[in-house]
This record gives structure tokens, sequence and C-alpha cells, in this order.
């Protein structure tokens, strides 16, 4: 099941690239368009994000006592200043560890 | 054939500081395919076929939670579809290549190796082998990314789960949102797509993924309209 699920999904992948390469073209392509691919990240991104935080190894959510949830703060104010993703990586991961382990 | 080989180390060359994110990030691609439950080929396999480092970890962590094969699928193909904009916006340069050049490139890709050839196609029309900068920016890209695969899946048997390797996924997907912080109406759609996420949480067959982005890409669609104003 696995492996049929890793082939589709790589193949899809693949299309969802050759396809646009081959058959759209964004010199022709109305701005609208552009425009809401451009939302993307903003709108997929967070509905993994959240999840992440917020809900615990038992499928619940998690709002007290939860340090991802300070960290994750942090990690967005640093990236918020710095623009940088490593920066930001690192200062959650660094906060997570540190109201963890001390 | 001097040429070529310029064209193929300045892609190269010019990707090199996008790449600095991707060795982290594959690390952990590698190590949260272990942590998971995935066997070391499954997670190398992952980063050769379906190569595309956000999708990747979506598809691991849907499989693996237990969501069906076809709610994987179309949540892994959400993720991705940000790509049609790549290969569209690029097809004006590459619509001459023959077939396999058009296959080879579609499969090398990516968001880095897109944001410096755009940059190169737009000042270099002209250059009849252009498609040698991409070739080397694609190229590489895949490469670091299928080796730090393997270190990952190799430290991920490793590293003990006390220090909260899981939590990498969130923060990763954190930091590949920070250009889109300071804009209030991506600020919106951030919030209400994350919002959505946990109130969706329990919806059946872990489908919380597709309905909130495609909620959310509703609503920035409305807005694009209203900021648009009415058409004359």
């Amino acid at each position: 099941m696995i492996w049929y699920g890793i082939v589709i999904s790589g193949i899809l992948n693949f299309l969802t690239k050759f396809l646009s390469l081959t058959y759209f073209d964004t010199s022709k392509m109305s701005p609208r368009v552009k425009q809401i691919l451009s939302y993307v990240p903003s709108a997929v991104f967070p509905a993994i994000i959240f999840p992440g935080i917020l809900i615990d190894t038992n499928g619940l959510i998690d709002f007290e006592n939860n340090p991802k949830i300070l960290a994750s703060i942090i990690a967005v104010i640093i990236g918020v200043l710095s623009k940088n993703i490593l920066a930001t990586i690192f200062a959650g991961l660094a906060a997570y560890w540190y109201l963890i382990f001390i | 054939m001097n040429k070529k080989l310029n064209l193929f180390l300045k892609g190269i060359v010019d990707v090199l500081p996008l790449l600095i994110p991707v060795v982290p990030f594959g690390i952990i691609l590698g190590a949260i395919g272990i942590e998971l439950g995935f066997t070391p080929l499954e997670t190398f396999a992952t980063s050769f076929i379906i190569f595309g480092g956000a999708s990747q970890i979506v598809f691991l962590q849907l499989f693996s939670g237990g969501a069906s094969s076809l709610i994987t699928i179309t949540s892994t193909f959400v993720v991705n579809s940000r790509h049609l904009l790549y290969g569209a916006s690029l097809s004006e340069y590459l619509n001459k290549l023959s077939l396999s050049w058009k296959i080879l490139l579609s499969y090398l890709l990516t968001d880095q190796a897109y944001a410096v050839s755009n940059i190169y196609f737009e000042k270099n029309k002209s250059n009849e082998l252009k498609h040698y900068y991409l070739l080397g920016s694609g190229f590489i890209l895949w490469f670091v990314w299928q080796i730090f695969t393997i270190v990952g899946i190799f430290l991920g048997s490793i590293v003990p789960e006390e220090l909260g390797l899981s939590y990498t996924i969130p923060l990763t997907f954190i930091s590949l949102l920070v250009g889109y912080f300071r804009k209030f109406d991506h600020l919106l759609i951030i919030l209400l797509s994350g919002c959505l996420s946990i109130a969706l949480y329990n919806a059946p067959l872990k489908s919380y993924i597709i309905l909130s982005s495609f909620t959310a890409l509703v609503v920035a669609f409305i807005l694009i309209l209203l900021k648009k104003g009415p058409r004359k």
C-alpha cells in the first residue's frame, strides 16, 4: 500500500510540474490565477503547523503545559525579525529544549 | 561544450545559499520517517520518487496516522500544487526544448531552483543554452536532498525520542512562511487555515489538511476580489 502511495504521489508531483511546464504559460495566464497560487503556502502550511503544535500524541488538543506554544511564538518572532529560515528553526528548537530540559 | 558546463556550474553556484536550509530539512525528513515507523528504503523512496520536502512530510505523517491512501495522496498533491506556478512561469523559456529535456527538468524543478532560474532566464532570454543553468541548480539541490535524507535516516535511529524531533516538523513549516507573516492578508489566511485545522482535526479520514487549505484558499480568492474592487 505504501509503495502505491509513494509512486502515485511521485507521479502526481511530477505531472504538476511537467504539464504546467509544457501546456501552461503564465504570459497567457490570468493574473488572478497567479495571485491565488501565491496564497497556496499561506493556506496549506498552517494546517500542518497548528496541529503539530497543539495536538498531543493522543490526538487531543493540548493548550496547558504545552512548551511548543511558547517555543513557536518565539520562532515566529525571530522569523519575522530575521526573515531567515535557519534562524527561525534554531530559535524555536532552542526555546523548546530550554523549556523542557531546564 | 564548455559553455554548457559553465552554465551548469553557474546554476550550481547561484543556488548554493538557498541550499543551507535544505541540509537540516533533509536530515529532519530522514529522521522523522524512521521515527514514524517507516523503513529506511521507504523513507528514502519518498525523497527519490516524490521529491518535495513539504509534501513528503505530509505524506509520511498522514500515512503513519492511519489516513486512507486517497486522502494521503490528495493532501500531498494539495501541498505540491504551488509547483503549477513554477512550471507555468518557466514554460515561456523552455517550451522549445525536446520532450526528454522537459521530463528531466520537470523532475528537478523545486522552489529553490525555480527562484534562481527565473531570475537568470529573465536576464538571458536569448541564450539558447540557458536550460543548462536550471539543470545545474536543479541537480545540485536534488543531490544534496538525497544525501541528507540518507544522513537523517541513519541519525534517526540514533537520536533519542526525548529530544522531541517531531516538533521540528511544525517549526520547519513556520520557517517556510517567514516571508509572509508581515503581509496582513497572508497573516489572515495563515490564522484562518491554522484555526480551521484544529477545529476540523477530528474530521473523518484525516481530511483536515485538505478542508482547511481549501477553505483558506477560497477566502484568499474573495480577498483578492475585494482588494481589486468590482470589475468595471
